[in-house]
Order: structure tokens, then C-alpha cells, then sequence
């Protein structure tokens, strides 16, 4: 989960890492307000998780409250990257003197965590990393051993910080580390860490990665995803416990297994350029159980989606047989009644699918169509999605 | 032969008194698996009946190893308990932990695998967040279903579970030597490579299956190996083509972060290392089937 600038700049405060003061604002009479109470000159920021914010208009400078409101009016509702501004934080202005990059994140290749580091801060590191390489410092983080003062100070000075910096800036390090420690962070970054001509060291942009996985161990965590601007859909399948993205497409799609609904998204893909150029609507992965309770909890998701015109149901019987998943759907669709009404292509396949396919066949349902192999039953899907 | 796990291979189970634990621990036993016992500091000195056979339950696993001399740990323990499970059994030197749970932070993953590094290796860590790894006809550590495919001159490695399934399914008259899920997490044990390197060693089998999914770029590091140490041919399948950027597709580790992690790099370095990628499961299976008529 990716938080806001200003959850991450909340987060840095909490920590202790230097922050300029920040007020979040929902309406141009808030940021005026903002602006009022911070006082001088502000920096008005679009709060959307996309990069390059500022090339886009959504970062202006304001000298005073009357041009801070004006300047909101001209970034609320800006399309940054598909989106739409709904959230900015005012905050504090700073006269910057030199611009630094650092941030720490999980290395996946070499199962580990990264620190990157540079004095050439402010640009998107990914251009850095391209056009300058040499200027970028790549330190190994040990899991078990983290970041300590030895360790922060060996990156300030891979990173060539100036020497006089170095104290400074290695407790911001320090504590940057904290943060992606005990937060259960995947990225921790700071583009641009600065130097204020008054001499201070400001983590002036933060961008932080929670790791969804360990939502149960931080009590604040499903907090800052409330906070987001969550689908509707999405919500209401989380509410449910379903592992489901919205996607911009008509075949609904509900499957067992992550890859094998990856791989469902594919095919029919494929099949939809057959017929009219039809998509997948949604990922929904029912997980290896597919009880009726659960089946049903998805197609309503599914069916919610007024996107969709058809509904491929791609089961592989591994653990679950497939009669089991057959009795599923012909639960759900009897839980749902009349608020069923989109066709239903089904493939079954694994465990028991003669008796699957003939609990389907018995209970004739006319939403529903049985199709023997995945290629076929994409095929089916997008053709009644395009019809 | 088959890789890292045989008919001598001596399985404990720890959460085996758990419902999951218990659950696939009688379906290992069903399928012939050899399991010796049972992991839980608070029930140590019981016993448990699954599937007709008594299973002793230790207090850990290192007392486990002493009774039993067991080999293989297969670990059904919650995720927020998954860590010091798996730190144990890399304590105690077990050679194999299969590490099932799904939901485990990434950074208790990356603890347990520095740990893991630091020992030399002396423990194999299979997943997390994987269905395990089965030899048909000779053992089954995990939750594959031992009745899709029967034993046969296949590897096949995978990321994803039912895509394991599905594969084993569309070419069981053929079989597989071994079929080893290596989990959908960001950090993972065991690789493609290490996978792709055993079943290159392993003189039952003729011919291997990969399956990937997008994020990473453990296929684009597999396709290298391939190309320097795989004589034996490669068939793939890569699934997510057509994920959008930034969103996680159920697997944890299935993401697609800017440029980087999508099923067509994967694809394109599969393809430049000699590898026949198929565009679907189905159409994998036929080039599989092409392939093992010329091997």
C-alpha cells in the first residue's frame, strides 16, 4: 500500500525525521485557512500517489493566503497521471540550498533491502539511475542488522554528502530506517532530502510502501487505506474478505488461485480481440475453499459492476472438488435470485468434474452455460459480453 | 529420481494440530507421504491420530530431528507465528522447510531467509506462500493434490499454485518427476533457478515446465541460467499479461512497479534464451507435448 505524501510525511514526524510543518486541506477556503495559520510563504502540494506532480501543475508556490487559495482552486480536480486531485497539503515554505536523494527498500532479486543514496536529489531517481549511475550510492541492507550509526554513516559517505553534513544527516538516516523497520515499510524514500540555507537537513517529500501483509501487527495501518480514494467495488470486496481489482472491462471474472486468474485475465484478453475488443472487468481470486457463501460474496461484487456483461467462472479443482464448487454456484445464484441477471460462462476442471459438471447440468439454470476447457469458455464469455 | 524430495524422505508437520495442519497432514498421509510427527511446544509429549496412523507431537523441531531423524518440515503455522516457526527449523538444520502459510510480512521473510543465508544453506526454505512440492508416487510435502498427475519424466516449477494444478492436469499421461511450487511472495526460498538447476541434475528428468507471473525479475535471472546451464529443453508460461501497473494481483509479490516486472519482459528473455513460452496454459501444454516427442 503506498500512503500519501502527507501520511508519510506524518510518519517521518513521528519518528522524529526533520519535516516542515504541513496542513492537509480538502477545499480552496481550507487551504486559505492553511496558509493563514502557517503563516509566510507556503507550497500548496496535490496529494495523489503519481509521480512528476510538480511538471503536471500540482505543486505551486503561494506568497501569501489569498494566493494560496487561488492556487488550489487551479489544482483540485487536476487529472495528475488518471488522478483527479481531491486532497492537498499546504505546507510550510523553505529556502533550499542543495537537494539530496536517499531512500531504503526491499531488493527483491537479491532478497535483501537496498539503500540508494545521492547528492543530486530532486529528480526522479529512475532518470538518475539512468543517466547518471556513478552519481547513485547502492548500499546492501542486512534484514537482520538494519541500519545503525556505522551503517548510515558508511552510506552518507558512499553517497558523498558533504563532510560537514555527514553528522547531520546520518541520524536522519537512522531514523528513516526506523520507520522502514518498525512500520513494516517496502519502501522508504526521500526525494529531495535538503539542505535549508539556514543549515537544517529536511526530509522535504517522502514517499513510503507499507507491506499489506503485515496490516495485522500495526493497529494504524487500515486507517491510511481508509484514507484513500478506494473503488467502491474494491471496498465492498474487502469488506468481504475477497481478493478482488477493478479493472476497465465487461467479462466479469471469478477464479481459484491467483495465477490461474491472472492467466483467466489473459485468455480472455485474447478472446475479447475476437469480439468486439471486450476486456476483463475485475480480478477475483476465491482462494482454493470456493464455498457457496464465498461464491456468492463474488458475483454480488461482480454483478455490482454495472461494467459487466458477462461472467466467466474459471475453476480448477485441486484441493476443492469440483462438485463442491458446482453445489457453490448453484448456492449462490439461488442466495441471489433475481439479482442475478448476467450470463454465467463456467469452466470446471480437476477433482470430480463429471459429477461438477452434471451438478450444473441437473440444476439447468438458464444464466448458465458449462464449457469444458478455458480457451473455449473465454471465448463464450467475451462473445456474450460483446453481444 | 526426482529433487528434493523422495519416498526415504521423513516429513514433520509443524501446526500439524492446527485445522490446516491437520487437514493436509491426512492427505499427505493418503498419498503415501512418510510423516513422522508433529510440531507444537504445548501439546509436546502428545499424540495425534490422523488417517490411521499415530503421529508423536514434539515440543521442537530439533527434538523432532533427534527422535525421528526427520528431513523435510512442512509448516502450516499463521502468519503471525510463520516466523519463528520457520527460524526454528533453520536453527535446528533441517534440510528442508516448506514454508505454506500465505499472508507472511515481508520482512519476517527477509529475516528467516538472511538467517537461513547466514547458516550456509544447511536448510533449503521452500515459499512462503506456496503449495509445497510432490514427487507422485514417492512423497507429497505440502498441499498438491497427489491425484491430478502420477509419476513421469517432467519437472515443473511454479509460482502459482492452481496454475501447477492445471498444468499437472493438462499433462498427466505424461507425468512429472517432481512438481515444486516456490510461492508468489516478493522473497521466496527457493527460485526457478535452484528448481531448473535440480531437474538439470536429475537424470529422470527428460524435460521442464516453468511457470511465471509478472513482478520481479526471477524469470528474466531464470532465462539467463537457462541459456548458460539448461541443456534440457524448457517449455514456459508466464501469466499477467494483461495486469495493470500498480496493482497487486493476488499473490503478493504479483505487481507490476513502472516498466519493470511485466509477463512480456519476462516473455522476451524467456524466448531469447531458447525458451518456447506458451500464450496460455493450454497452448504451453502443446508445446510441451511437441517438444517430449523429440526428446
Amino acid at each position: 500500500m503506498d500512503l500519501y505524501e502527507y501520511q508519510a510525511r506524518d510518519l517521518f514526524e513521528s519518528y522524529g525525521v526533520p519535516v516542515l510543518a504541513g496542513i492537509v486541506a480538502d477545499t480552496p477556503q481550507e487551504v486559505r485557512a492553511a496558509a493563514e495559520k502557517l503563516g509566510g510563504t507556503v507550497v500548496v502540494k496535490a496529494q495523489v500517489k503519481a509521480g512528476g506532480r510538480g511538471k503536471a501543475g500540482g505543486v505551486k508556490v503561494a506568497h501569501n493566503p489569498a494566493d494560496a487559495e487561488a492556487a488550489a482552486e487551479k489544482i483540485f480536480g487536476l487529472d495528475i497521471k488518471g488522478h483527479i486531485v481531491k486532497r492537498v497539503m499546504v505546507a510550510a515554505g523553505a529556502r533550499i540550498a542543495q537537494e539530496f536523494y536517499f531512500s531504503v527498500l526491499l531488493d527483491r532479486g537479491n532478497r535483501s533491502y537496498l539503500s540508494l543514496s545521492s547528492v543530486e536529489g530532486g529528480m526522479e531517481i529512475e532518470e538518475l539511475a539512468v543517466e547518471r549511475p556513478e552519481a547513485l550510492a547502492r548500499i546492501e541492507i542486512d534484514p537482520i542488522a538494519g541500519i545503525d550509526t556505522a551503517k548510515a554513516t558508511e552510506i552518507a559517505k558512499a553517497a558523498r554528502f558533504p563532510e560537514e553534513l555527514i553528522e547531520k544527516i546520518v541520524p536522519v538516516i537512522e531514523r528513516l530506517w526506523w520507520v522502514y523497520r518498525d512500520e513494516d515499510a517496502t519502501l522508504v524514500e526521500v526525494n529531495p532530502l535538503v539542505l535549508t540555507e539556514s543549515g537544517e537537513i529536511i526530509a522535504l517529500d517522502g514517499k513510503v510502501t507499507l507491506d499489506e501483509n503485515a496490516e495485522f501487527r500495526h493497529e494504524g495501518h487500515a486507517a491510511l487505506a481508509e484514507a484513500g480514494d478506494i473503488d467502491p467495488l474494491e471496498a465492498k470486496a474487502k469488506a468481504s474478505n475477497l481478493n478482488y481489482v477493478k479493472l476497465d472491462g465487461e467479462v466479469g471474472i471469478i477464479g481459484n488461485g491467483a495465477g490461474l486468474v491472472m492467466s483467466t485475465l489473459d485468455v480472455v484478453s485474447y478472446a475479447g480481440e475476437k469480439h468486439g475488443g471486450v476486456k476483463p472487468a475485475n480480478f477475483l481470486d476465491i482462494g482454493g475453499g470456493a464455498s457457496a457463501e464465498v461464491m456468492a460474496a463474488g458475483l454480488d461484487v461482480i454483478l455490482g459492476d454495472p461494467q459487466v456483461k458477462s461472467v466467466f467462472v474459471n475453476v480448477f479443482g485441486g484441493i476443492t472438488a469440483c462438485d463442491a464448487v458446482a453445489n457453490g454456484i448453484v448456492g449462490a445464484l439461488a442466495k441471489l435470485g433475481d439479482a442475478a441477471t448476467k450470463p454465467l460462462v463456467v469452466r470446471l476442471d480437476g477433482n470430480n468434474v463429471v459429477e461438477g459438471r452434471q451438478i450444473l447440468a441437473d440444476a439447468a439454470h438458464p444464466l448458465v452455460t458449462v464449457v469444458d476447457t478455458m480457451d473455449e469458455a473465454a471465448d463464450k464469455a467475451a462473445e456474450l459480453a460483446a453481444a | 529420481m526426482s529433487i528434493l524430495l523422495d519416498e526415504n524422505s521423513k516429513i514433520i508437520v509443524q501446526g500439524l494440530t492446527g485445522s490446516e495442519g491437520t487437514k493436509h497432514a491426512g492427505r499427505m498421509l493418503k498419498s503415501g507421504s512418510q510423516i513422522v510427527g508433529g510440531v507444537n511446544p504445548r501439546k509436546a509429549g502428545t499424540e495425534v491420530e490422523i488417517e490411521g496412523h499415530t503421529l508423536p507431537i514434539f515440543g521442537s523441531v530439533a527434538e523432532a530431528i533427534a527422535a525421528t531423524g526427520a528431513n523435510v518440515s512442512v509448516i502450516f503455522v499463521p502468519p503471525a507465528f510463520a516466523k519463528a516457526a520457520v527460524v526454528e527449523a533453520v536453527e535446528a538444520e533441517i534440510p528442508l522447510a516448506v514454508v505454506i502459510t500465505e499472508g507472511i510480512p515481508i520482512k519476517d521473510s527477509a529475516e528467516f531467509w538472511a538467517l537461513a543465508k547466514s547458516k550456509g544453506g544447511a536448510t533449503r526454505i521452500l515459499g512462503p506462500n506456496c503449495p509445497g512440492i510432490i514427487s507422485p508416487g514417492k512423497s507429497n510435502a505440502g498441499i498438491i493434490p497427489a491425484t491430478i498427475s502420477d509419476s513421469g519424466p517432467i519437472g515443473l516449477v511454479s509460482k502459482s499454485g492452481t496454475l501447477t494444478y492445471q498444468m499437472m492436469f493438462e499433462l498427466r499421461d505424461i507425468g512429472f518427476s517432481t512438481a515444486i511450487g516456490i510461492g508468489g511472495d516478493p522473497i521466496i526460498g527457493t527460485t526457478h533457478i535452484d528448481a531448473l538447476a535440480a531437474f538439470e541434475a536429475d537424470p529422470e528428468t527428460k524435460a521442464i515446465v516453468m511457470i511465471g507471473e509478472i513482478g520481479g525479475d526471477a524469470e528474466e535471472r531464470a532465462a539467463d541460467f537457462i541459456k548458460a546451464n539448461v541443456t534440457k529443453p524448457v517449455v514456459a508460461y508466464v501469466a499477467g499479461f494483461t495486469a495493470p501497473e500498480g496493482k497487486t494481483m493476488g499473490h503478493a509479490g504479483a505487481i507490476v512497479s513502472g516498466s519493470s516486472g511485466t509477463a512480456q519482459a519476462k516473455k522476451e528473455a524467456l524466448e531469447a534464451a531458447g525458451v518456447k513460452v506458451g500464450k496460455t496454459p493450454s497452448e504451453t501444454a502443446a508445446l510441451m507435448r511437441e517438444v517430449f516427442a523429440t526428446v
